[in-house]
């Protein structure tokens, strides 16, 4: 059985946001990049766990970018990845990407492609739903547990204020979320492998971009905590009823 | 050419984030000149024909039983169905649970152009510009779509619900229903609680709250107020809270209206999923703690001195 990952390179958390080129772009500059921590610690160490247990023989990675993706497509192969692909070019236009990630998957014989429920830089959560689409096969969107048993599938998702346990063939798309695998990280050994896994670099198919970022801004700042004395903890109350009407 | 607004059940009744996308995709409507048009699917006891007060002109029901338990994909085809036959420029879903499943496969079939959380309505005297959170809440992105058809979901507790008096017309759909590709063992409700990501207001407690033994101090505020609980991420990491209750980067984003965070110190990651709350109370005992730069009123001080006698001066408050 194998196991397709989508990978996305995303800006670490506590990276400074600011926009260049009149505010329609992302200021790269000096940004430390992490994997997308749902598509890392949720769809990747998942299909590692499964390689482990033996039901999957192979876990292929995917990217799409440019070559500053690969130290980030290499860390996933650290982890514990076989081998990846990255599709050389550089677009934020999900319907793309999804077309991208569609056509490997198509020729790779994969029975499971695994997505994070989406990146934490522009949270679009529609990779995996549009891959579904796009490949016809079906989709579990936010799944928190993934059992594989010949060729059927029992996962576990949220669903609002709940959650749902799911029965279906494969092949399928999963988009994935905490519960799924416990973070891990890299040890020497898969760091010191990685190096010489295959990553292939493959030119784009013709696909569509349906939109497009025209510009950034950034939210203006807060006024100013007001403190209310450990004294009077109503004085807060009456704030809140009166003066911010929350209440 | 019309707005269709997807409106989302629960046992019944139609969701309060969907009267948000109901009141968004009306206004939209109006915005274009165009009527606005609803889809409800499933048994549901709500009086339909009062959707009108929303703004909204015509709603087409599927009453199919076997559509009360969604399968997003099901939905998906049903709903291009409805686009194709009346011709709808525009779709409006709600960015929840269900909307996420559901809208990037109606954009691949309906080759639409989706922009997921949105959090105003779109600009459209310049081509068709939606505006959205981006990086963590600590950007916004205005995003075009350039497809004739398009497809938005609106953020849960982004958009107010107005309105006025008028009535809808019910039509029923006869909808083509494809089989479902998937088969639900069983779903399991988080119960008594209030929704964590349409709640209006969400108390929160972290790890300076010691133990699960001691979380009276979020719950009782949170009955007194009709609020959702959240926390931090290691407090659901060892378990004193259950997971669906952890908020931050990756945990769920809301944006209630008012967000108490008690003992939680403000970490980045934690700030990521809920700055965009429109208010934000900080209780801690520590005045260096860095949740004080992000809030709009604070208290230092202990928690377990203070939660008790501000639990005690809103229930005063709501007894007036
Ligand atoms: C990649 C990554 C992702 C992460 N994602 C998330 C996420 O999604 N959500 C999240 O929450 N965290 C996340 N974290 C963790 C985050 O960095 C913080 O470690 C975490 O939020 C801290 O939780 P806390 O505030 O409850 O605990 P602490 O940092 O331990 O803070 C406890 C606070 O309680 C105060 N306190 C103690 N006693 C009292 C008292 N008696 N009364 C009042 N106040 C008191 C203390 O002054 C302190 O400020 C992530 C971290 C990483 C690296």
């Amino acid at each position: 059985m194998k196991i397709l990952v989508c990978i996305s390179k995303t800006p670490d958390t506590t990276a400074k946001v600011t926009f260049t080129v009149n505010n329609t772009k992302f200021a790269e500059e000096g940004v430390q990049w992490i994997i997308n921590p749902y598509d890392e610690w949720y769809a990747l160490v998942r299909a590692i766990e499964l390689k482990e247990s033996g039901i999957v023989s192979a876990i292929h990675l995917i990217t799409l970018g440019n070559a500053d993706c690969d130290p980030i497509i290499r860390k996933a192969l650290a982890l514990g990845g076989d081998e990846a692909i990255r599709i050389n070019a550089d677009s934020q236009d999900s319907f793309y990407i999804a077309a991208q990630i569609a056509a490997v998957a198509k020729e790779g014989n994969y029975d499971l492609v695994l997505t994070g429920k989406e990146t934490i830089d522009y949270s679009g959560s529609a990779i995996g739903g549009m891959l579904a689409a796009l490949l016809e096969w079906p989709f579990i969107s936010h799944a928190t547990h993934l059992t594989l048993e010949n060729s059927q599938a029992t996962l576990v998702k949220e669903i609002e204020g709940g959650e749902q346990t799911d029965q279906v063939q494969l092949p399928i798309v999963v988009s994935c979320q905490k519960g799924m695998a416990e973070q891990r990280i890299p040890n020497m050994k898969g760091i010191m492998g990685a190096r010489t896994k295959t990553l292939t670099v493959r030119e784009p198919v013709a696909a569509d971009s349906f939109t497009s970022f025209v510009q950034f801004d950034l939210p203006a700042a807060k006024a100013g905590v007001k403190l209310v004395s450990a004294d009077h903890p109503e004085e807060l109350v009456r704030l809140l009823h009166e003066e911010a009407k929350v209440i | 050419m019309s707005v269709l607004i997807f409106l989302d059940q629960a046992d019944g009744h139609i969701r309060k984030s969907s009267f948000e996308a109901a009141c968004y995709g009306s206004q939209l409507a109006a915005q274009l000149g165009v009527p606005a048009e609803t889809l409800v699917i499933g048994t549901v006891s709500d009086d339909l024909a009062s959707l009108g007060q929303y703004g909204i002109n015509t709603v087409h029901t599927i009453t199919e039983n076997s559509l009360n338990q969604a399968d997003g994909q099901v939905f998906t085809q049903v709903i291009a169905e409805l686009v194709r036959t009346i011709n709808a420029s525009v779709v409006v879903l709600s960015n929840n649970m269900l909307g996420k499943a559901i809208a990037p496969g109606l954009s691949v079939l309906l080759k639409a152009g989706l922009v997921s959380g949105a959090i105003d309505l779109p600009t459209t005297s310049n081509g068709f510009v939606v505006k959205k959170n981006v990086f963590g809440g600590k950007a916004f992105a205005h995003v075009g779509i350039t497809t004739p058809l398009k497809i938005i979901t609106l953020n849960p507790n982004s958009f107010p619900i107005t309105k006025l008096e008028a009535k809808a017309t019910v039509k029923p759909f006869v909808a083509i229903i494809p089989p479902s590709k998937v088969k639900v063992v069983s779903t399991k409700k988080v119960e008594g609680e209030v929704s964590l990501s349409e709640a209006e207001i969400v108390i929160s407690g972290g790890r300076g709250l010691k133990g699960p033994e001691n979380w009276g101090l979020v719950t009782d505020l949170a009955k007194v107020l009709g609020a959702a609980t959240a926390c931090s991420r290691p407090v659901a990491d060892i378990n004193w809270r259950p997971h669906h209750e952890h908020v931050g980067q990756t945990g769920l984003a809301i944006a209630p209206n008012l967000y108490v965070a008690i003992g939680i110190s403000g970490a980045i990651q934690h700030l990521a999923g809920v700055n965009r709350s429109k208010t934000i109370v900080v209780i801690n005992k520590d005045p260096e703690a860095p949740f004080f730069k992000s809030a709009d009123y604070g208290i230092v001080g202990d928690a377990f001195e203070i939660m008790p006698k501000i639990t005690e001066a809103v229930k005063k408050l709501k007894n007036k």
